[in-house]
């Protein structure tokens, strides 16, 4: 369905919260809100979830710390066992230092990779960003749910919330 | 306790409410936040930025010089022999370390610990953590006397067997912790920087808006991303926090798992890691007292800043001086003549006077900062922080000449003088550093824009007159 999106730009976050209240009120498709700052509190208006990033950090960490253990039993014990000062080959608490750091790097690095990935965000992807809005302006991308709303409404429910300009864009 | 910083404002004004409006001077609006921090790096560098820069370089370029001749010639260019085997080098590493370790604090321990006041001081405290850790990494790799085989400390799959690394060393564990935590802080702090490299995309022109096009990973702002971005910050932050308490507990063990006299004791690992947070502070400090000048942040790195971080340098400070007494009465404690004497040796010995300028700069200077008029003299905190920063140094070279100096056998005592390339090796490393964070300041927004535009949103939703949200 070719859907056609109108972006208001705010000057205040106070009137870009009040123009998501109606949106979500008279049944607007809301695309997506941009600030330049993040605002406290829109995840719940706008039905975010929760993002799962702590799976994944969680899911990193264990992986890091699995690999780690195991590469160091593995290279010290099976792969060419040597004889250090008479330790024993497996010895575990000679090993928490290099897995507690592994485990660490891997958590970072995945919970990292996933946010870019998730967020499609990659190294120099061209921006779309509204104008205005690394500044100090807030955006709303607004669409219609079905048919039953006239188009016109939703420029002027944005204006009617002191929106300085709207733009239609031509999205999917 | 220490940390209650924002509720502190300049003494000779009446006290505020526990606003955010404390951390940011001036009525500031969006706007006026990205227009004040960019501006620096919109316009052509002063003169004053020019007189550093060379000077750094200059320093840096003495550091290059000794160090192609020691590598050129050989380690016996150092002032190292069979019974002192570390030195300047070994000191260098562990005080760039320790550096590092105020950055990944104030980034990491009090975002999680929810203290506004870190948003203008974080972005430069990390950097300084990188480029920390940049030049301590150096020395060691210097220090191998053949450091194109640096590369011999991974575990890389090899045809001598394969032979792996002996991962009971606590040599070894240092390449893990310095690499992960290079690693960790390099992550945290671009990760930090997209929002506001998005923003000088979006102010620039031409090659510039190319160049911050691609390092800003197509940034859009939106709630989405944000929502998953603050989630992320938080687990970086979380990560980050233990990490940076293992860094120079395992930097400890490379001395506390030997049998040498003075470094043989369980107190060093706490005892390391409180003094790279309290040298840490005292060089962030030292920066931005500088930077507020240089660059006019003088809005954005208030006096309540300045007091918050005295007060966690007179804190950290004086748990300093109780890890040097502790040190003491174990030793004498223990009743090994052995351990007695290394700090005899240490007070009195040869190399006594390192030991007296050691406790001056860290114990008893820091002390002055008890007082409210101290704490907001800019010159005496400059001064004090300078200090800290002679003694921290000392601290390390304390602990590793004076206990080499004179171990078991009294046959096998020698003295320690540096040479030239050693201390060009120094000097080398200050360069290095400051010229880093010259250009960091020259081409990267040295606050965070959007924290801070947090931070005077939240101020200004609260009004003046409420409590707003107390910072703990």
């Amino acid at each position: 369905m070719n859907q056609r999106i109108h972006v208001g730009v705010f000057r205040d976050e106070a009137s870009l919260l009040s123009a998501i209240a109606e949106s979500q009120e008279r049944g607007v498709r809301i695309v997506d809100a941009y600030s330049p700052y993040p605002i406290h509190g829109i995840d719940a208006r706008l039905g975010i979830r929760r993002s799962r990033l702590t799976i994944v950090c969680f899911l990193g960490c264990l992986t890091g710390l699995a690999v780690g253990l195991g590469f160091q039993y593995w290279s010290s014990a099976v792969s060419w066992p040597v004889n250090v000062g008479g330790k024993p080959f497996d010895s575990l608490p000679a090993f928490v230092p290099v897995g507690f750091e592994l485990t660490v790097l891997c958590g970072g690095l995945s919970t990292a990779f996933v946010l870019l990935m998730r967020s499609r965000l990659w190294p120099g992807k061209s921006s779309r960003a509204v104008e205005g809005v690394t500044d100090d302006c807030f955006a709303l991308a607004i669409a219609r749910k079905d048919a039953s709303l006239p188009a016109a409404e939703l420029p002027a429910l944005l204006e009617r919330h002191g929106a300085v300009e709207v733009r239609l864009e031509g999205g999917s | 306790m220490v940390l209650e910083a924002p509720t502190l404002a300049v003494p000779a004004e009446p006290r505020p409410a526990a606003t955010p409006a404390a951390l940011v001077g001036g009525q500031k609006s969006c706007r006026d936040v990205t227009q004040d921090i960019c501006a620096p790096l919109e316009r052509r560098p002063t003169g004053l930025w020019w007189a550093a820069f060379l000077g750094a370089a200059t320093l840096l370029a003495i550091g290059v010089a000794s160090v192609w001749y020691q590598i050129a010639t050989g380690i016996g260019t150092w002032g190292l022999n069979r019974t002192v085997g570390w030195g300047f080098d070994i000191t260098n590493f562990v005080f760039w370390v320790g550096i590092g370790h105020a950055g990944t604090l104030i980034s990491a321990v009090l975002l999680l610990f929810r203290q506004k006041w870190r948003t203008s001081i974080n972005r430069s405290a990390e950097a300084m953590t990188i480029f920390a850790v940049i030049c301590a990494g150096l020395y060691p790799v210097i220090h191998m006397g053949r450091p194109w085989l640096a590369y011999w400390v991974f575990p890389y799959p090899n045809f001598r067997g394969p032979l792996w690394v002996n991962w009971r060393s606590a040599l070894l564990w240092d390449v893990f912790a310095i690499g992960t935590y290079f690693t960790i802080s390099l992550v945290f702090w671009y990760v930090g920087l997209i929002p506001d490299l998005a923003t000088l995309r979006d102010r620039a022109r031409g090659l510039r808006r190319r160049i911050f096009g691609v390092l800003s990973f197509g940034w859009d702002g939106s709630a989405r991303t944000w929502s998953r971005y603050e989630m992320a910050c938080v687990l970086l932050a979380s990560l980050a926090t233990p990490l940076v308490v293992s860094v120079h507990s395992v930097v400890s063990t490379d001395f506390a798992t030997s049998v040498v006299p003075g470094w043989h004791t369980t107190v060093l690992p706490p005892y390391f890691v409180i003094g790279a947070v309290f040298s840490g502070f005292a060089m962030v400090l030292m920066l931005m007292l500088i930077a507020r000048k240089v660059m006019s942040f003088e809005h954005y790195i208030t006096p309540a800043h300045i007091q918050a971080m005295c007060k966690i340098l007179v804190f950290t400070g004086s748990i300093v001086g109780l890890a040097y007494a502790t040190e003491l009465f174990t030793a004498w404690y223990s009743g090994s003549p052995y351990e007695q004497f290394a700090f005899a040796n240490r007070i009195r010995g040869p190399m006594g006077w390192s030991y007296a300028i050691m406790v001056l700069c860290n114990v008893v200077a820091p002390q002055l900062l008890w007082s409210r008029r101290v704490r907001g003299s800019l010159g005496m905190v400059f001064l004090i922080t300078i200090l800290v920063n002679v003694g921290m140094w000392f601290e390390r070279f304390v602990i590793i000449a004076t206990s080499l100096q004179r171990d078991y056998l009294p046959s096998a005592w020698s003295g320690y003088t540096p040479t030239m390339v050693e201390v060009g090796a120094l000097i080398g490393g200050f360069g290095l550093f400051f010229t880093l964070f010259l250009l960091f300041c020259r081409f990267l927004p040295m606050i965070s824009m959007f924290e801070i535009k947090a931070v005077v949103a939240e101020a200004q939703h609260h009004g003046h007159d409420a409590k707003g949200e107390e910072p703990r």
